[in-house]
């Protein structure tokens, strides 16, 4: 079976972890191995969370640098830094909607701007996904779903050896029942936007 | 039900690896648990916690490691199975206990996790404790994998019970922190009740037991030896003339890597999970056949090194390497690239890298470095330390918690660091030798952990130091399980005591003891500069709850602060107290409401009183 390597990338408090856990659920319930691994402890202090998932016959639960077929981002300047872990071939999917980091604030850093970070990004990998997942989670009615409107654009890449059915359903099962109504929309918005970048 | 709970042997599940562990344990039949909470390890007790609120599973957060251990040690020779949880830096405090636990053995399984932190993501070192297994004497297990790491558990409590002697258990980050589909197995009754028989001439280690003991683990290492060899644990994968001896989650690097450099006819892989003793029958089997052997292993040259004396041993001279300079480091943790092309390179196989993308003109992206929360009490105590101590020449050695975020600036409080409770017992050495103000910072249960000795020493050397109690009510870093401190009943769990940090400060005779509410500046300030005149040692106990933690309760909120247009930017509050809900729009400083607590910190500090709190509709 071939393997398909995802990094997803999160400012703490963003949602990262859940939607690994839907994938992993989904690839469960799809019968496909799966290994992910992340990094905990800092994310509600603000910090960044990286989550790996490994789908398919493999036994790592990391990724190297450069070994990412996929790479979605909760955050626009958090897909620059996570660049690293891209090969040419592989797809971005980011939020375009910022969160600067408080060293900006503070004045220790400026925050890239958006229209050059997008340039700098699609001329490395082969495709680049970018929208503003903030305003489609709030049309979904959740401003917290960025995270499902943002797997809603990765179902719809195909590149997950996920159908479709099979991540709904795991919104349904792992989510909140009162959000996952909103979820649902929030997923399907997310998949007409990469629809609509094709 | 608990999902570790069910009974529901078949029943596949996506664990993380620490749920995995949990329910492991719990298959065993496991009746007696203790801990110190401690990443990468904190899931596991967590989830014990969890599991023991609706059933008879014994757990507790225990007052240190040391004491999480001693619990446990007593409870496994009272004929319970029991399991002890730390990190791997606790295992430096509960290794007194271990030294001679390992002399005096368990009657019942008692398997003692360590879980290690290769690249320290959360800790202050990255040590080998797999050298604990050499320096005590007893069988370590370690697991490649999540699924395996639930399957050897319930294989380290036989092992105990085959030994009469506790069983260390080593993880690292990556298999703590990893998920994947674990299948569940059936549940071992659990017996929680036990009894100890009284027999000093084997319980009680004075020299001329001990002397008798120490014969007796050699014994027992002798046993572990033969296991060791024919352990399942041990085992080999393929035929060819390159041999590969690899441990933990090198494992799978290396079958992934394998697979990757199309070199299974070649290889010869020995994955080891008993890792002491070191399986010196099979290794010396595994060398006939090789031409050259890789050891594939995170952190020391544990393995190199016994791989290296077996082969002495038996006259074999073929190349054995390791850690090497161009090879494999003793830093970090690894990855599956880094493995496959040390493989590539030391076995001499055609390897193409794959080709990244030229990221040079990537601008630099600006920091995004954990801090402490909006509205942490912490920073709050930290401005008015600042502010009280202006224009002096301080030391602040610090702690281990949320509060060590503090050292970054603009609040830069923190000098000194280098474990658990080290803030109390360095401030008398720096007292002693400098002439500065020593001013040492400490959370409620780091203070429970291990900072009572070194003020205890501070108040009998009549050291000259001010120690600040961050008292937030929770052990907030790992997740905000309780400590001896807490208010259990107000958090509606029956059954547990409280242990005021006042009383217990006052009753080590501290002469000078002052409580202050942090979010009342200038009081703290006044308060904090009291304690720093006092001659000899002083206590402030600064006590806010964890503003995360009562969040998460739910508990009532108050009202966020907005900055009006009285503000003329003198931005005091931005760069004295670093607090992220603010940011600037349009070169206006404001505050976000989703964020902001209500703290009212900024509003005290703000010279045109310029943040006020938002109004109602």
């Amino acid at each position: 079976m071939d393997i398909t390597r995802l990094i997803i990338t999160a400012v703490g408090g963003q949602g990262n972890l859940l939607s690994s856990k839907v994938l992993g659920e989904a690839a469960l319930l799809s019968d496909i191995p799966v290994r992910m691994s992340e990094i905990h402890g800092m994310a509600q202090r603000g910090g960044v969370v990286e989550s790996a998932l490994l789908f398919g016959d493999v036994k790592s639960t990391i990724i190297s640098d450069g070994e990412a077929d996929v790479l979605v981002s909760f955050e626009p300047a958090e897909a620059l830094r996570a660049m690293n872990k891209c090969k040419s071939e592989t797809v971005v999917i980011t939020n375009l909607a910022p969160l600067p980091p408080f060293t900006v604030t503070i004045g220790s850093g400026a925050y890239p701007d958006i229209d050059k970070l997008q340039d700098l990004i699609s001329s490395k990998v082969s495709r680049l996904i970018a929208f503003d997942a903030v305003a489609l989670s709030k049309e979904a009615g959740n401003i917290m779903a960025v995270n499902m409107v943002l797997l809603g654009a990765l179902a719809q890449t195909g590149i997950l050896p996920l159908t479709v059915e099979n991540i709904k359903t795991a919104i349904k099962t792992r989510t909140k029942k009162t959000f996952v109504e909103t979820n649902l929309k929030a997923f399907d918005l997310g998949y007409s936007e990469a629809e609509k970048q094709n | 039900m608990h999902k570790l709970l069910v009974d529901n042997p078949g029943q596949k599940s996506l664990l993380l690896g620490n749920e995995a562990i949990a329910r492991g344990a719990i298959e065993a039949g496991v009746a007696f648990t203790s801990t110190y909470p401690g990443t990468p390890s904190s899931e596991i007790s967590l989830n014990f916690f969890q599991v023991s609120q609706e059933s008879d599973l014994y757990f507790e957060y225990s007052t240190n490691e040391k004491v999480a251990l001693e619990v446990a040690s007593a409870a496994a020779n009272s004929g319970v199975r029991s399991m002890c949880v730390m990190k791997h830096v606790g295992v430096n405090v509960a290794a007194d206990a271990l030294m001679t636990l390992a002399y005096v053995g368990v009657k019942k399984g008692l398997v003692i996790l360590t879980a290690d932190d290769p690249y320290m993501f959360s800790s202050q070192n990255e040590q080998d404790n797999r050298y604990y297994g050499k320096l005590s004497g007893l069988p370590i297990l370690e697991p490649s994998s999540v699924d395996e790491a639930k399957e050897m558990i319930i294989h380290a409590f036989d092992l105990s019970e085959k030994l009469q002697e506790p069983v260390i258990f080593r993880t690292t980050t990556r298999i703590n922190h990893s998920t994947a589909i674990v299948e569940y197995g059936a549940l071992k009754e659990r017996i929680t009740k036990g009894d100890f028989t009284k027999d000093p001439f084997n319980y009680v280690t004075v020299p001329a037991v001990s002397r008798r003991l120490h014969v007796k683990l050699l014994e027992n290492y002798k046993k572990s030896e033969e296991l060791t060899n024919t352990s399942e644990y041990n085992f080999i994968n393929g035929t060819g003339p390159y041999g590969i001896i690899c441990n933990g989650v090198s494992y799978g690097y290396v079958s992934d890597a394998v697979n990757d450099l199309c070199i299974k006819d070649k290889v010869k892989v020995l994955r080891i999970g008993f890792s002491h003793p070191m399986p010196k029958s099979v290794i010396r089997d595994f060398f006939n056949g090789c031409e050259k052997i890789l050891v594939i292993e995170e952190g020391e040259a544990y393995m190199e090194e016994a791989i290296k004396a077996i082969a002495q041993e038996n006259k074999i001279t073929i190349p054995i390497a390791g850690k090497t300079e161009d090879l494999l480091s003793r830093l970090y943790e690894f990855d599956p690239a880094l493995v496959r092309e040390s493989m590539a390179k030391y076995f001499n196989i055609p390897y193409k890298a794959i080709d990244k993308p030229d990221l040079t003109d990537i601008p630099e992206i600006p920091q995004r470095p954990p801090n402490l929360c909006a509205g942490c009490s912490h920073r709050a105590t930290f401005y008015a330390l600042q502010k009280a101590s202006e224009g002096m020449e301080t030391i602040i050695p610090n702690d281990i918690g949320c509060y060590t975020l503090g050292f970054m600036p603009p609040l830069s409080v923190g000098d000194f660091l280098i474990c658990m409770g080290s803030s109390t017992g360095t401030a008398g050495g720096f007292a002693q030798t400098t002439d500065k103000k020593v001013i040492s910072v400490i959370g409620d249960s780091t203070f429970f952990h291990s900072g009572i000795p070194g003020l205890i020493n501070g108040v009998f050397n009549n050291h000259n130091f001010t120690l600040v109690i961050l008292d937030n009510e929770t052990t907030a870093m790992t997740g905000h399980q309780p400590n001896p401190g807490v208010d259990m009943k107000g958090l509606n769990f029956e059954g547990y005591g409280q242990i005021s940090i006042e009383k217990v400060v006052k009753g080590l005779g501290v002469q000078h003891v002052t409580i202050i509410k942090p979010y009342k500046i200038r009081k703290s300030v006044e308060a904090i500069r009291e304690a720093l005149d006092f001659k000899g040692v002083s206590v402030i106990i600064s006590k806010e709850p964890c503003t995360l933690y009562e969040k998460s309760l739910k508990k009532k909120q108050r009202k966020p602060f907005y900055v009006s247009d009285k503000c003329k930017k003198h931005k005091d509050c931005i760069n004295d107290l670093g607090c992220p809900a603010f940011f600037i729009e349009d070169s206006n400083i404001k505050i976000d409401p989703a964020m902001c607590t209500g703290c009212a910190v900024c509003a005290q500090i703000c010279p045109e009183n310029a943040i006020m709190p938002v109004k109602d509709n």
